[in-house]
Parts: C-alpha cells; structure tokens; sequence
C-alpha cells in the first residue's frame, strides 16, 4: 500500500515540489521533509493549536491536514511572518515587548492564528482577543500577557498604517 | 500519533467520488475537513483503509437560497462560510446564533457543515440544530438520491442512516415559520469547547399565543441529538408563562434526557444543565415569536 504522490507547495513564497505517502501529515511535513522546525507541535489531534499555519489565508492546524491536501496550495508558517531577518513582524515586536511568552513553545500557534484576525479585526475588544485565542493553549503566561500583546500590536499596526 | 497507511483518492467531480464509494464501500472513509477524522487517525481510533477526499470538488461548497424560503447548504461548505453568510442570517437566525459556538476560529476555517452532521458526534451542536429545525441531509450514491429527515438521520452513537455506499453532499434548511422564535444556549468550559450541554429550541405561537410545534433538542446528554418530546407536550397548546415553561423544563431534565458522567461533568450536573438552560432558551424562543427584541 505504499502510495507515493508528488506535491508541489508554495510554502513562505517558495515553491517546494516532494514525493510523499498520504498519510504524511501536513505539519510533519513541514517540519521534516521542509525543515521549518517553527511550527511546533504539541498534541498532535487538534487541541493545543501549537501546530496553527496559514493554509490559503485562512488560520488552521497543520496536524489536522495531509500534506498531500496542500497540493497546488499556498502556505505561511512562522518562517514567513517577519519581511528580512534582520526584523521582526510587528505581532512579533509586541509579543517580545508586551512579554507575551514564556517558553516559547505555543507561540508559533498564537501567531499565526493573530495574524489573519489582526488583518480582519484591527481594533479587538479584550473579549474578541480571548474568542480569537481560544483554540491556542499555553501552560506559561495565563494569557494576560498575551493579551496585552495583542492590544500592543493592533496600536502598532494602527500607528505604522496612519 | 502518526496516523496508518490507507489509499487516498481524492476525486474532482461527484461522479467519481460516487463510484469510488460503490467500489470501496465499508472499508472506505469520506475525508471531508478532516477535523475530527484526522485527530482519530492520528490515535488509531480509526483506520480506514482508503480515504476519499472530497476537497476538490467545489460543486459541493454553496449556499443557496431555496424556493420555499429556506437555505440549501452544500455538504463540503466550510464552517466559516456558513458562520459569515449573509443568506443564513437572513433564513436562518438559529444556525446563524450557533455557528460561533462551533470549536475554535482554526477548526472553523476547515471542518465542514457536512462532515459535522455525518460525523454525528453526540456533543456536536448542528446534529441538534438540523434536529430543531426539521431539516433535511442529502445522501447520494451511485444508485440514486434520498433526501433524508434528520429525526431519522441521527440513528445512535456516531451513527446514522446513512448507506456504505452513501455521501452526505447537502443539507436542506426549512424557512423560519411564521410567528416562531428560536434561542440557542451552551455551557462549555472554554469557549468553542465541546459543549457540556447546549440547547436549540424553535417553536411557533398560534394566533391566540399558544405554543404550537415546540421544538428542543439538546446535545451532550445521550447517544446523540435528543428531542425533548415529554417538554414539547407540556408547552403544546399552552400560553407560554413563567409556569408553564419551568415546568417543561424541569421534564426536559427528568424524562427527555439520560446524561452520562464523563471527566468533564457527572449526569446529576448534566441534568441540572438541561434544565436551567432549557428554561432560558424556552423563554428567549417565546419573547422572539412574540416579537420581542432579545
């Protein structure tokens, strides 16, 4: 039964072209078979949203996916938030100053999940942040910073767009 | 938690999925959002040994409006597009009121209206609001089309009507009648969370503003949607007072249900749920059929 497609998929604006087995989920692929360790992953069954990437635009789990799903599809991960390495995006700026992480392992997930709804939303009320992270866990901060990152970030991107 | 090997075919028309489904019947799953499917395979809870993925055949992703007033909401339309519709705000306020309460925003994004009816997840909402509503699931297969009720669809435990050789590719949403009021309530721990227990309630008033077609069903308490049929008795044919709606939902708790005890709640706290919550849902529905703003 050792089905083999080919995929290609623009991952990060780079068109990637790999044979896999369906069963390849999409966040193992990439991890291992792309190399971007950034999308991290915690429960592997749709829980902890550690696993959040950009499928299309559109926030989702990487571990809920097949790879062979994202055939002819674009994807962001982490990797792709930030314009050059010498910068940070600013969700990312207001996450370091607003201390809205501890160890670092879900952050990935949070932002990509605020990326989209940030775009779509760009004045939350606490209430809607809290709705929009809802399918993130994350043991360190209790959220409050993040929260509060959310907020620095919106102002940022309220100000850089003014 | 890598999920088994399996055969995946993912079709591009109806057709060829139709035929893949005569050809691989029993041992075949329907890949349709993959968010509840995949989170089983990756446990081993399930494995199938062929996957039919049904996402690339966009004639099953629509919203219509039906001649009758009502919506058709094709099988492989994401969650998130039923949630931002305008035409099911407009036809049907009910599913438009649940829609947010469905998982999280990421979930949303991918898993479908159709997947979460043939999934028939007894903790899911829209298995009980397709049952409040009367509507009606599209199931096809190579030899032909059936339309079928969802008091008959829902059969048990992740269980329903349909055939091997079946795929659920639409689903049929009656217009609101006239003078009928709906309320949808939920108590999950976290927002998006599978609910402990929610309600969908719809029922009409007649002109002299007697219940008339009360509909309540829950999920969370059984082996699947539950209509409460001994609390739609006790509000049928009555003026819709503080009394009388106290008391169908105090049966509601007592004869419609049979909660179970899980890790997240015991049935004692489940049945408490089914009342208080049936009581604000009963008297939310009552104050929109009689034009209430709520």
């Amino acid at each position: 039964m050792n089905q083999i497609m080919k995929i290609s998929v623009t991952v990060n604006g780079v068109l990637y072209e790999r044979s896999v087995e369906p069963r390849l989920l999409l966040s193992d692929f990439i991890r291992h078979e792309l190399g971007l360790t950034g999308t991290h992953v915690g429960c592997e069954h749709g829980v902890c949203g550690a696993c959040t990437i950009l499928f299309d635009g559109a926030a989702v789990r990487s571990c809920l996916m097949f790879a062979v799903q994202a055939d002819a599809h674009e994807i962001v991960t982490v990797e792709g938030l930030s314009p050059d390495p010498q910068h940070l995006d600013a969700l990312q700026e207001a996450f370091w100053e607003a201390h809205g992480l501890q160890c670092g392992f879900c952050t990935p997930g949070f932002l990509m999940t605020l990326k989209p709804f940030l775009a779509q939303n760009p004045d939350p009320s606490d209430e809607e942040i809290r709705e929009a992270i809802s399918g993130n866990l994350c043991r360190c901060t209790g959220y409050e910073h993040i929260v509060d990152a959310v907020k620095l970030a919106a102002a940022k991107m309220k100000e850089s767009s003014s | 938690m890598k999920p088994p090997p399996f055969a995946y075919h993912a079709p591009t028309t109806l057709d060829e999925a139709l035929q893949l489904m005569a050809e691989h019947g029993y041992g075949a799953k329907v890949l349709a959002g993959g968010q509840s499917l995949i989170a089983t395979m990756n446990f081993r809870l399930a494995a199938p040994a062929v996957l039919i993925d049904l996402n690339k055949i966009p004639e099953l992703s629509i919203i219509q409006p039906t001649a009758e007033g009502g919506a058709l909401v094709g099988a492989m339309t994401r969650h998130v597009q039923v949630e931002q519709s305008e035409l099911i705000a407009r036809t049907a306020p009910l599913l438009h009121a649940t829609m947010p309460h469905i998982a999280h925003p990421q979930i949303r994004n991918r898993g479908t209206f159709g997947g979460s009816i043939a999934h028939a997840d007894p903790a899911a909402e829209l298995p009980a609001f397709l049952r409040a509503v009367r509507g009606q699931v599209l199931a096809q297969s190579r030899r032909g089309q059936r339309w079928i009720d969802a008091d008959d669809f829902f059969i048990g435990l992740f269980s329903t009507a349909l055939e091997p050789d079946e795929i659920v590719t639409a689903v049929r949403l009656p217009a609101m009648p006239a003078r009928s009021g709906w309320s949808m309530q939920e108590l999950s721990r976290r927002h998006g969370d599978f609910a402990l227990v929610a309600v969908e309630a719809l029922l009409t008033l007649d002109a002299d503003g007697a219940c008339d077609d009360v509909r309540l069903a829950f999920c969370g308490v059984g082996e699947g949607p539950v209509l409460a049929t001994a609390a739609a008795a006790v509000l049928q044919g009555q003026r819709p007072t503080a009394e009388v709606i106290e008391a169908a939902a105090a049966i509601a708790a007592s004869d419609d249900v049979d909660p179970h005890s899980d890790v997240h709640a015991t049935s004692a706290y489940r049945r408490h749920l089914v009342d208080v919550l049936a009581k604000r849902a009963l008297t939310a529905a009552c104050a929109r059929a009689a034009g209430e703003e709520v």
